[in-house]
């Protein structure tokens, strides 16, 4: 039985108490072997503030997951804000029309670096209901802003949103951001 | 006494003769029809009446009927006595080559949005009113999106089956 089991499953607490690293405990306190990236996205990582960007059905599952019942403040979400300049990941929570396409893409200008992107929904997505004979609706957040996650739902389930948070912190957690990638690209 | 469809027709008859016309009552709600240059007189009359008391705007919009020959456009006005718990339908018609329609912001504050809305998705052009320009679209658009000349549904769609969707 206990062979069944497996223990390395991909747990959010698993995932999130995990050291990037290696602790060495000695006689009177220890040693901490690891990379100073590592250390920072870990800490990123753990601690991403969302910024309450809704424009359609969708935002009523991520108001969802944001409440008692799903809870996102678990996984270190908590801290919604009402404005860009605080917020590290928008989640683009609905259908993304010709008109707010230039809100959208100031508020992700607005947002200090290093940002994330998730797109919750199939509007988010392509257009989702709306991708055929439409007059007003942009066929996918990523024509206008990179995006890190994808959900995928018409709309998704609260839980598949604190996946695709689990996912975005895993994501960060894996290595350099879009950032530091542009960054290494540059002295090359 | 209650205000009766057939007390509204009278009254209306009486003050506009055979210019207001078209009297019916689909679902028990009347429904009359006037010629667009007297929308703002019919209106008018309408709310200052005490015994009609149609103060209240409840929505504006517009038709498309592409086959009206000269009267391709229609627009609706839905009005509420509150005083009466009374709903009539007015409409005008116009022509979609001159689509030009008196403003009712004069009358009714309701009705800037509204008509906003109105020339936003149908094009009509709303004489008289202080801003009028497109609301929910954007600016750039050159088009009126609900007009009938743009079909419903993409027609290079094949997927779409006309038996599956029991049409
Ligand atoms: S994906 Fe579905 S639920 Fe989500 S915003 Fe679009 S239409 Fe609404």
């Amino acid at each position: 039985m206990e062979n069944n089991v497996k223990t390395d499953i991909d747990t959010a607490s698993n995932g999130n108490t995990a050291f990037p690293g290696q602790v060495h405990n000695l006689p009177g306190g220890g040693l901490i072997i690891s990379s100073f990236n590592d250390i920072v996205n870990w800490a990123r990582a753990n601690s991403l503030w969302p910024l309450t960007f809704a424009t359609s059905c969708c935002g009523i599952e991520m108001m969802s997951a944001a409440s008692s019942k799903y809870d996102f403040s678990r996984f270190g979400f908590e801290v919604a804000r009402a404005t860009p300049r605080q917020a590290d990941v928008i989640i683009i929570a609905g259908t993304i029309v010709n008109k707010m396409a230039p809100v959208l893409k100031r508020l992700y200008d607005q947002m200090a670096d290093p940002k994330y992107v998730i797109a919750m929904g199939a509007c988010a997505i392509s257009g989702g209901p709306f991708f055929y004979n439409t007059y007003s609706v942009v066929k996918g957040a990523d024509h206008i802003i990179p995006v890190d996650v994808y959900i995928p739902g018409c709309p998704p389930r609260p839980e598949a949103l604190l996946h695709a948070l689990i996912t975005l912190q895993q994501k960060i957690k894996a290595g350099l951001t879009r950032e530091q990638i542009r960054a290494e690209t540059k002295q090359s | 006494m209650a205000l009766t469809n057939e007390y509204i027709k009278q009254r209306l008859t009486e003050k506009f003769g055979e210019q207001v016309q078209q009297f019916q009552e689909p679902y028990g709600m009347l429904t009359f029809e006037a010629p667009k240059e007297l929308n703002l007189k019919v209106l008018q009359f309408l709310y200052d009446e005490a015994d009609l008391g149609f103060q209240f705007l409840t929505d504006l919009q517009a038709v498309h009927y592409p086959d009206n020959k000269g009267r391709e456009l229609a627009v609706v006005y839905h009005l509420h006595s509150l005083t009466n718990n009374v709903r009539i339908r007015f409409k005008v018609f116009t022509d979609i080559s001159t689509p030009d329609v008196f403003s009712a912001t004069s009358l009714f504050s309701a009705a800037n949005w509204m008509e906003r809305e109105t020339y936003d998705f149908y094009g009509v052009n709303f004489i008289g009113h202080p801003n009028l320009k497109r609301i929910l679209n954007v600016e750039e658009m050159d088009y009126f999106p609900m007009r009938k000349e743009f079909p419903l549904e993409e027609q290079t769609r094949i997927d779409k089956d006309d038996d599956m969707f029991g049409r």
